[in-house]
């Protein structure tokens, strides 16, 4: 080997092309495989993507740097699943593009956050964390009460449909009509919100005004999905229904 | 910059500024508003900068004298420096105020680009890629025309990539200010910055292969090895990792194509691999020239670099998906991560162990002189740090560690133990040369840096080592009746006097960079004289 290099180091080409090779094998071995293997590519049948309002607070969430703080991947380990509950499965964010598993947790994991808390309280929580948790060291957010911008969520949906997840044309052409109507449940496109992506989603004037939607709407729905989108980690590890 | 260039170089300079200016005008008309049509507003100001002061000195400046193939050329070096200490403070800046807001965080201004996760990719963006990355820029066009005893292979390319890349910086930092992130750590840039940064590095990896073909040296000296390895594999996972579908042309907005459990091992695959390639490929290159050179020794072992260089590239790339112990990610992948980062443990150690070796018989400069004294702490902690990362690999230790200040602290004595000490030890050898002296302005004021740095480094990694261990026990620790005895708010608060202690320690190490910066500001303002007065004649001894 030493030889073998002694003759490589002159020839520059040579090494650019050992650098190369020898700094791709480890990638393909264990990237490759997870783009078939059974474990990484089924999906439960009840897995549904975000709707264009939790869509829209997710981007939030990730302008505001909130995975900074916050992971959203319950690891396999006792105390996670008695602090934080079923360990996440692949499945769980195979519609997410990036993932948000995070690395840090300076505030808790939120992968199991959907419902645990009212609406109200992440209202509050997100005005100001000091008022609800005083000892808390989360920023607050005064500025998410401003309107929201619906104007791109049509084609972040046909976006995201070009890389495979299933929004079907009816859900991209009403994208900004359905985040509206899912923070205003009395009105006439809650119906067709519901029949699109199912009784299980959240329809409510999250930040509690439903005259107005703010960017607060979003980021509420968006929490409340959080670990609801399907029921598959409950059946595995809980033995039934959340 | 305009003085060393000739006429023609000149035109063709202000060319390129122009299609940079065009480039802007189109992004901004593209966008109307937003993030992308600042960015674009961006790019043709500095298009017309740039426009103006080459035009300005066309035909004013005189021309390089005529022998200057036989010169190296030094300004881009001089300039690449000078961006290194400004990112400095700024992205250290950053660090420290993030790290003093999670001590108080009332101190948040209510406006939302001052908000904590804004802030925080401007400091690792701030100080991994303007710092770090301007300084291998910098250092690496100095060892590659030493080493090969020729001159740059043109004069543009170094300013292209250059002025490039600090472009690429700046669009990355204003962006996140302005809520514009892909949310992928350490490559949140948007998609036509990563786009551009395909084109500038484009240029540097050209610039290197037609530098290296001149080279008056049959062989490639190991320096280059490193800088090479760094090109390449930075550029294999820039664009891997960064593929992406934007939303639309004329928007800063882009979902990865990549989802889930593939999008965790390719991000992983990528995130740590910029700790291998990024910051220690590259400053390996660093050190493998200025150490030598500073000693006054050659490299103890020939052979040791060889194995260590090739186990580098070879295990680290394996070694990503540590970062995702007990998750979603297939098990057989998370084994696979652990052995290799363990197996990393040997290669890594070998570059540490051939470092400190060098300065077998240079102890007393070490003793005396605070430069080297930079270099052999960089060493020191370099070992340190690879130890402490193929232990926090290891799946039931990383079962603990994970997600707690204990990795941010052992990031940190990597990144300022090892990277930035290697950086301030080459600066403090190059400056000098650079500017055609024999020392610093104020020779004084680098040990007062050194202790500073060693200092802050020591106070800021003992006080997260102390968080990250406590963190992570109070998240598990069970009561008599089966209870987790700590409620999550009860470990924050437990922090406090950590996160205190953690600004006190960036802060003293801020402090050194500033006096660091105003030395070789001193320095420079004392050559005087043209640009390009301290270009040296090739040697006509070999190469170290
Ligand atoms: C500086 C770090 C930090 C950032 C950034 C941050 N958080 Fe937090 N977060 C915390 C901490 C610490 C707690 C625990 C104390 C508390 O409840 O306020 C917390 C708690 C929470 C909780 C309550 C979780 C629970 O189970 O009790 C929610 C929900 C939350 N954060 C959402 C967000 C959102 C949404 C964002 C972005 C808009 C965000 N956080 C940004 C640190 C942060």
């Amino acid at each position: 080997m030493l030889r073998l290099h002694y003759n490589l180091e002159k020839v520059s080409m040579g090494l650019v092309a050992a650098i190369m090779v020898a700094a791709s094998i480890g990638g393909i071995v264990e990237i490759a495989p997870l783009f078939t293997i059974d474990e990484t590519v089924t999906l439960p049948d009840d897995l549904r993507p975000h709707t264009p309002l939790e869509l829209a607070g997710r981007e939030i969430y990730v302008r505001e740097g909130c995975y900074a703080c916050h992971s959203q991947m319950v690891r396999s380990l006792a105390d996670e699943l008695d602090r934080y509950g079923p360990y996440s499965l692949a499945a769980e964010s195979a519609y997410d593009h990036p993932m948000l598993w995070g690395s840090k947790r300076t505030g808790p994991d939120l992968a199991r956050l959907g419902e645990k808390y009212s609406d109200a309280w992440h209202v509050a929580h997100l005005r100001d964390p000091r008022a609800v948790v005083p000892a808390s060291i989360m920023p607050a957010y005064p500025w998410l009460g401003r309107p929201l911008d619906t104007r791109l969520l049509e084609a972040q949906l046909a976006t995201l449909a070009r890389l495979g997840v299933p929004y079907d044309d009816a859900m991209i052409a009403n994208a900004e009509a359905d985040a509206l109507a899912q923070s205003r449940p009395a009105s006439d496109g809650a119906a067709a919100v519901v029949a699109r992506y199912g009784e299980r989603i959240a329809m409510r004037a999250f930040d509690g005004d439903a005259e107005r939607l703010t960017e607060m709407d979003a980021v509420v729905a968006y929490l409340q999905s959080l670990g609801t989108l399907t029921n598959a980690p409950y059946q595995i590890i809980g033995g039934g229904e959340q | 910059m305009v003085g060393t260039l000739t006429r023609s170089e000149r035109r063709i300079g202000i060319v390129l500024s122009v299609s940079l200016g065009l480039l802007g005008l189109g992004m901004a008309a593209g966008a109307r508003h937003g993030v992308m049509a600042v960015h674009g507003m961006m790019a043709l100001g500095l298009g017309l900068a740039l426009i103006f002061h080459i035009g300005g000195a066309l035909y004013d400046e005189p021309e390089p004298a005529p022998g200057r193939s036989g010169r190296y050329y030094d300004a881009p070096t001089r300039f690449g420096i000078g961006m290194t200490l400004l990112w400095a403070i700024v992205g250290m800046a950053a660090g420290v105020w993030v790290a003093a807001l999670l001590y108080w965080p009332e101190a948040t201004p209510p406006w939302p680009w001052t908000s904590f996760g804004r802030l925080r990719p401007v400091h690792t963006t701030g100080v991994i890629f303007g710092f770090g990355g301007n300084a291998l820029i910098a250092t690496s066009f100095h060892v590659l025309q030493r080493t090969s005893r020729a001159r740059l292979a043109d004069a543009l390319s170094p300013w292209v990539v250059l002025i490039g890349y600090n472009l690429f910086c700046a669009w990355a930092v204003t962006g996140y200010l302005m809520g514009s992130t892909q949310s992928k750590e350490y490559a949140e840039a948007e998609w036509y910055a990563d786009l551009w940064l395909v084109v500038v590095w484009s240029v540097y990896f050209t610039l290197y292969i037609r530098t290296l073909a001149r080279r008056n040296e049959p062989h490639i000296y190991v320096a280059n090895w490193y800088y090479l390895a760094f090109i390449l594999v930075v550029a294999m996972l820039h664009v891997v990792n960064n593929l992406a579908l934007p939303v639309s042309l004329g928007a800063a907005d882009s979902f990865t194509i990549w989802s889930g459990v593939q999008d965790a091992m390719i991000q992983w695959w990528y995130g740590h691999n910029a700790v291998a390639f990024f910051l220690t490929a590259g400053f390996l290159g660093m050190l493998y020239y200025f150490l030598p050179v500073r000693s006054g020794r050659p490299i103890w072992s020939y052979r040791l670099s060889i194995v260590s260089f090739w186990g580098i590239v070879f295990f680290y790339i394996w070694v990503g998906s540590h970062h995702l112990h007990y998750t979603a990610l297939p098990y057989w992948a998370q084994t696979l991560g652990m052995t290799f980062s363990v197996m990393l443990l040997v290669p890594s150690w070998a570059s540490a162990g051939n470092a400190i070796a060098t300065l077998n018989g240079a102890w007393h400069k070490v003793r005396d002189d605070a430069t080297l004294r930079f270099m052999f702490v960089a060493a020191v902690f370099y070992g340190l740090s690879t130890f402490e990362g193929s232990f926090l690999a290891i799946r039931p230790v990383n079962s603990l560690s994970h997600y707690t200040d204990w990795t941010v602290g052992h990031v940190h004595a990597g990144t300022l133990g090892w990277v930035a000490m290697i950086v301030f030890g080459a600066i403090y050898t190059l400056v000098p040369q650079l500017a055609g002296r024999e020392t610093m302005a104020w020779p004084r004021a680098i040990e007062w840096h050194f202790w500073s740095a060693v200092g802050g480094t020591l106070v800021y990694v003992i006080a997260m080592w102390n968080a990250g261990i406590t963190q992570g026990l109070m998240w598990r620790t069970y009561d008599e009746s089966g209870a987790l005895s700590y409620s999550f708010i009860e470990s924050v608060r437990t922090m406090a006097p950590y996160y205190l202690l953690r600004t006190l320690g960036g802060a003293m190490f801020l402090g050194g960079a500033v006096i660091c910066a105003l030395n070789c500001r001193a320095t420079m303002r004392a050559a005087g004289g043209r640009e390009d007065a301290a270009d040296h004649p090739l040697s006509l001894h070999p190469a170290e």
